[in-house]
């Protein structure tokens, strides 16, 4: 028997990194930026949350003495300030100096997985453990940190109460994006300028602000994906490359949702179920098959994709200069 | 009132074509300047004196005959899928999954070794390895284009996919082909037959692979700008409306294009598993196919300019790693570098395409 | 010779792209409760000195003073500061948002944003000059005329008092265009400054107080318009006294060439763009097309071309001994392989006639590098054929290897004409192929046109110039709709009956 009470919330947890790491893509992407770079940016997220909560365990005398507060706010703050810093480094060659947005976005990938990589491997050196791995249990304690009623709640506990504030700030966070983009004047400017960014210029919008506010915010956004997950899902656990290709999957996801982040919140729970359905479909001693498993999310993404290209409604298409970069005096 | 908020004092205005000196001096100035941030950040992380790194960085790559040898293999790989990703760049078609075709190719390969080493002499086997892994590769690129050609699917996201099924395809059989058992790896196949193994030349390991890659390029430099096919391509990619308006049809192209593209992806993948290698993993392409991207736009789709930028890039990351080895650093120290590196070649074609002028008052600018 | 102060002052305006030098100097006064026809021919720096009132462009040089004080204008914000609006020739509209979002725009208004609230403003713009406006219609679904309207309407709404259009009638049929000059005079009663950009004359007349001409970019004067006459504008307008009149050879021993019948042509999203189309365009002789842009010459020339499919009908090519082909659906290949010679002059030049990043050379192999069965392209005889168009065609261009990107609009319509008429046609289809070009390129055009005509090609004109389509067509078929809505002999035709076919079809039912 399939046993949903397991894996529904394995499925959500799964999934909040790639609703971070969606969310703000389609933020960015709504600004026309395409951006490539999300992978690398969501590794950074991560390992500089990783050195923060590092430093901050190093200087406590003892991990019991840990301030809940504190050990929260100094990875997320470090975090958001890495990954801010990758989302800049974007604006600046591709809005400001305009180059290609494919190119610099893959370069930006490059340069986050080997920082994510580099500094991760420095630290699990500084730590002398024996693992290949750094542990920071006591921090992810503090994010793991749930409702102290959500174990009496039985199954509604589990599947909607168990998990630590991040995730709920994933929910939280693409609602609110949704909420921007339709109903207020931001967002309203921020969709002229990733369609037509040359009307935009003309009714007084300063296109370029807009790019680079919507780039940072989506890249730090998508870096408390990789943030949330070596704290949370990881269980505060940095080991290299572990955090794979969630990166591409987010970047997938925003167009099966077709630049909804308030629809994401609900497909990027499928998703994280789709690739973890492999961890609970029994297939005995097969070791082999499972691996086949592990293609479904990607199938899926393919087949959606093609048929969202068939139907073709205007609605649902790229913001219409994605991936241009604007110069008002093109002539 | 005050002149400065009069105007703007920067104003950027687009140039007209530099001299090819001009363009390439910039970017030789930017790789320098890069090498020198590179340098510094080094000396930072390990102390060294910045010459000591830049003797490492070049040691990496020329230090032994052995290290050459390395450099010239990974520089023929890289440049293997760079060529085969061009043409499909030149005709717009953002093909970022060579990494699957190469993969591709690489699965077929290593399925000739394996099956057909019993059934077979060696050298129908490599013209096996050969013809399929082509085909493997072609039809890798194939699919995203029959659905970009037919109802304008996003190809960026296709091919990107379609490399996750590629990897997927080949953990799988590297399960089912696993050698010793247990191991969820296959090893090296047919160590002791070499059956399947692509011929050495002389005492040279890997001069095959580099004069077969030296080929490619120059056939694909001819085909992109002399044949009537490189012509069609890069109409197709500058207006597919011009293209249909002249009578090429612009999804043959399309088709057209990504086998081409996808069969010599598979060419790779082969070179990579019975040239190299001799073994398949999900990682034999390490990444190639995304910094092939990077390896072509640098170069502006010129094969032969790719050369210098594959050699840059391979260069780099040999050098890298030398210091990371040196100075018992991460090996994923050499990203970082070319990311760097990449970083400033991409905003130097700012200063190429673009003046900055700044206002003076009364003075005239040029 | 006025007292008034002007609204806006220009002085010493230049403005230079790369080498070339878009204003040189200008000086420019607009007052208010004036209507001002800022005149020129194309590239003459009209377009680009009004941009630099309204934030587009940043000039290089000079000032500009708004009631008397200096303003800096940086961007479209900045001038909106200042109450200046410009509607541009290409609509600066956002396609998949509604007229209210669109209006509503990069405004800094107190409060959250309330589209119902700004509707009713729009509403109230609206009752006040006559327009109309659905706020709540997507962009994507209006017609050019409403979209203009929206243009108007989010200018009035940002409060601009200075409004600049830029050849707002390009794309207006005579009685849209005269409804609007009606708006535009309510709004200079209102005490409003207008400056329209224009280059027809009898607009200038029927309209403006006042005229300002510029001539390459530089200012060459303005006058009360009651003081001057259409003679002495165009002379001052052109550099030198020119005649208006185009050659018409009479048609030589036509014959029939093209017979389309009962064509029928549905867009991609369903919308019948031609419905049930008649004709004959006959061997040495002009035909030519007037209607409203967008219904359905654009269609009906890439369907004789082989780009369009069709619905219903047939298009015949008539051989010289009456021999008939059906050209429906062939590609142009396959039309070119029956020996059909066929070119067509399209609309969109760069978009589809020519490779704007390649040289002359490979543009002129577009339609010929097939040719031969060897797998490489002989790039020999297309740079012959590049340098007879530079020379016999006076193209001004560095060489036969520069991309045709960096040549004016003048040049790339040689470029593709010449390459069009290399092929020797015996149908020649063109698009709007004076679009853009100065007098002096027109003429040139309008000769080679008739050149053809001479030779015996069949010629199908597609023109937006009612003026130029009476002078130049031998016959002039009237589309409305997709629909003919008649045929009309060029000699002797009357143009507004023409604009009223336009409208109605048939045009018996005008009325006003």
């Amino acid at each position: 028997m399939f046993d949903f009470l397991a894996f529904i919330p394995r499925a959500i947890a799964q999934g909040i990194p790639l609703l971070f790491g969606s969310t703000g893509e389609t933020l960015t992407e709504k600004s026309g930026n395409l951006n490539l770079g999300i992978p690398g940016i969501m590794y950074v997220g991560g390992i500089c949350g990783v050195i923060g909560a590092f430093l901050y365990e190093q200087s406590l005398p003892s991990p019991a003495e840990i301030n809940t507060f504190l050990g929260i706010l100094i990875p997320l703050l470090s975090s958001m300030l890495g990954s801010l810093c990758m989302g800049f480094i974007y604006c600046l060659l591709t809005v400001t100096m305009r180059a290609n947005q494919n190119v610099t976005g893959l370069a930006l990938t490059t340069f986050g997985v080997g920082f994510g990589n580099f500094f991760g491997g420095s630290l699990i050196k500084l730590s002398g453990s024996e693992l290949p791995s750094v542990i920071l249990s006591t921090t992810s304690n503090c994010f793991r940190l749930s409702l102290p009623f959500a174990d009496k709640l039985g199954w509604f506990g589990k599947v909607f109460l168990s998990y630590g504030f991040l995730a709920y700030l994933a929910v939280v966070v693409a609602l609110i994006a949704a909420h921007i983009l339709k109903r207020t004047r931001a967002g309203l400017n921020l969709r002229a300028v990733g369609e037509n960014p040359a009307t935009a210029d003309a009714a007084g919008i300063n296109v370029s602000k807009y790019k680079y506010f919507a780039t940072c915010i989506g890249s730090m956004i998508a870096g408390l994906g990789g943030l949330y997950y070596v704290m949370d899902y990881a269980g505060g656990i940095w080991t290299n490359d572990a955090f794979g290709d969630r990166g591409w999957l987010a970047i997938a996801l925003v167009i099966f949702t077709v630049w909804r982040s308030d629809v994401g919140v609900l497909a990027s729970f499928l998703f994280g179920g789709l690739y973890i359905l492999h961890m609970y479909i029994p297939c005995g001693m097969n070791l082999a098959v499972k691996e086949l498993y592990k293609m479904i999310p990607y199938v899926i993404t393919i087949v959606v994709l093609v048929i969202t290209s068939m139907r073709n409604k205007r609605e649902n298409q790229p913001p219409e200069s994605l991936g241009v970069a604007y110069f008002r005096e093109e002539r | 009132m005050n002149k400065k908020e009069r105007t703007p004092v920067v104003h950027i205005v687009k140039r007209g074509a530099l001299p090819w000196y001009g363009s390439w001096g910039i970017r030789g100035c930017a790789i320098l300047a890069a090498l020198i941030v590179c340098g510094i950040i080094t000396s930072v992380v390990t102390g060294e004196n910045p010459i000591q790194v830049y003797v490492a960085i070049f040691k990496g790559s020329f230090g032994t005959s052995r290290k050459f040898w390395v450099l010239l293999q990974n520089i023929a790989m890289l440049l293997c899928v760079s060529i085969a990703v061009t043409p499909a760049f030149k005709m717009r078609f953002w093909n970022i999954g060579g990494e699957g075709q190469a993969l591709a190719g690489a699965l077929a390969s290593a399925a000739c070794m394996i099956c057909l080493r019993n059934v077979l002499p060696n050298w129908a086997v490599i013209v096996c390895m050969v013809v399929s892994s082509i085909a493997a590769g072609a039809l890798w690129g194939f699919i995203p284009a029959f659905f970009k050609a037919r109802w304008n699917t996003n190809e960026t996201l296709f091919t990107l996919m379609m490399n996750y099924v590629a990897i997927q395809l080949v953990a799988y059989f590297s399960v089912v082909w696993e050698s010793p058992k247990g191991s969820g790896n296959i090893g090296i196949i047919n160590q002791n037959t070499m059956i399947g193994w692509l011929p050495q030349i002389g005492r040279y390991k890997y001069l095959l692979n580099v004069i077969i890659v030296a080929l490619l390029t120059v056939g694909m430099y001819i085909y992109l700008n002399y044949s009537k096919h490189g012509y069609e391509l890069s109409v197709v990619g500058e207006s597919e409306r011009t293209a249909r308006y002249v009578g090429i049809k612009v999804e043959k192209v399309i088709i057209r294009t990504m086998l081409l593209s996808g069969a010599i992806c598979g060419i790779a993948g082969m070179l990579l598993v019975g040239g190299t290698s001799h073994t398949l993993t999900s990682s034999i392409v390490d990444n190639r196919g995304f910094t092939a991207v990077m390896v072509a736009w640098l170069a502006k789709f010129n094969p032969i300019w790719m050369i210098f930028t594959s050699f840059l890039l391979v260069f780099l990351g040999r050098g890298a790693g030398e210091i990371a080895t040196n100075f018992s650093l991460n090996q994923s120290f050499g990203d970082i570098l070319t990311g760097i590196i990449l970083f400033f070649i991409i905003g130097s074609e700012f200063f190429i395409n673009y003046k900055i002028s700044f206002h003076h008052s009364g003075k005239k600018e040029d | 010779m006025d007292s008034k102060t002007p609204a806006v002052k220009m002085r010493d305006i230049t403005k230079t792209f790369g080498p070339v030098v878009a204003n040189d100097k200008v000086w420019l006064d607009i007052y208010r409760g004036e209507i001002l026809a800022l005149l020129g021919e194309n590239g003459s720096g009209k377009t680009t000195l009004m941009n630099m009132l309204s934030g587009i462009y940043f000039p290089d040089e000079g000032r500009i003073y708004v009631d008397g004080k200096e303003a800096v204008i940086r961007d479209p914000a900045d001038a909106y500061r200042y109450g200046i609006g410009m509607i541009h020739q290409h609509f600066k509209l956002v396609d998949v948002l509604t007229a209210v979002e669109n209006i509503v725009l990069g405004l800094h208004e107190p409060g959250r944003l309330n589209l119902a609230k700004a509707a009713e403003r729009i509403k109230a713009i609206c009752d006040a000059y006559g327009f109309e406006v659905d706020p709540y219609q997507k962009v994507y679904d209006m017609s050019v005329s409403q979209k203009q309207t929206v243009e108007i309407v989010k200018v009035l709404y940002r409060g601009a008092d200075i409004l600049i259009l830029d050849e707002p009638t390009a794309v207006l049929v005579p009685q849209e265009a005269d409804k609007l000059f009606a708006v535009l005079r309510n709004m200079r009663d209102d005490g409003k400054a207008i400056v329209i950009i224009t280059h027809k004359m009898h607009e200038v007349e029927s309209l403006s107080d006042r005229v300002a001409i510029l001539n390459r970019g530089r200012f060459v004067g303005d006058m009360l318009t009651k003081n001057t006459n259409a003679q002495e504008m165009t002379n001052m307008m052109v550099g030198r006294p020119v005649t208006l009149n185009i050659d018409r050879p009479v048609p030589v021993d036509p014959k029939p060439r093209v017979e389309v019948k009962g064509l029928t042509v549905r867009s991609d999203d369903g919308i019948v763009k031609l419905d049930n189309v008649s004709f004959t365009a006959r061997s040495g002789e002009i035909l030519g097309i007037a209607g409203i842009s967008g219904c359905g010459q654009k269609e009906l020339l890439e369907a004789i071309a082989g780009l369009q499919p069709t619905e219903k009908g047939s298009i015949c090519y008539v051989e010289d001994d009456g021999m008939k082909e059906e050209l429906v659906g062939k590609d142009p290949l396959a039309i070119a392989s029956m020996g059909v010679s066929l070119s067509f002059v399209p609309e969109d030049r760069l978009g589809m006639g020519l490779v704007g990043s390649m040289d002359l050379t490979d543009n002129m192999m577009l339609r010929s590098f097939r040719r031969g069965h060897s797998p490489f392209a002989n790039r020999k005889a297309p740079r012959l054929l590049a340098e007879q168009v530079v020379k016999e065609l006076e193209v001004n261009t560095p060489g036969v290897s520069t991309p045709v990107r960096r040549l004016s609009g003048g040049n790339v319509q040689k470029v593709l004409v010449g390459r069009e008429i290399s092929s020797a046609p015996t149908v020649l289809l063109t698009a709007y192929a004076v679009r853009g070009l100065d007098i002096n390129s027109s003429y040139i055009i309008y000769d080679l046109i008739n050149q053809q005509k001479k030779r015996g090609v069949a010629v199908i004109y597609v023109g937006e110039d009612l003026d130029v389509l009476l002078e130049l067509c031998d016959r002039i078929l009237v589309l409305c709709g997709g629909k003919v809505s008649g045929i009309v002999d060029g000699p002797g035709a009357d143009k507004h009956k023409i604009g009223m076919m336009m409208t109605q079809l048939g045009g018996e039912e005008a009325h006003e």
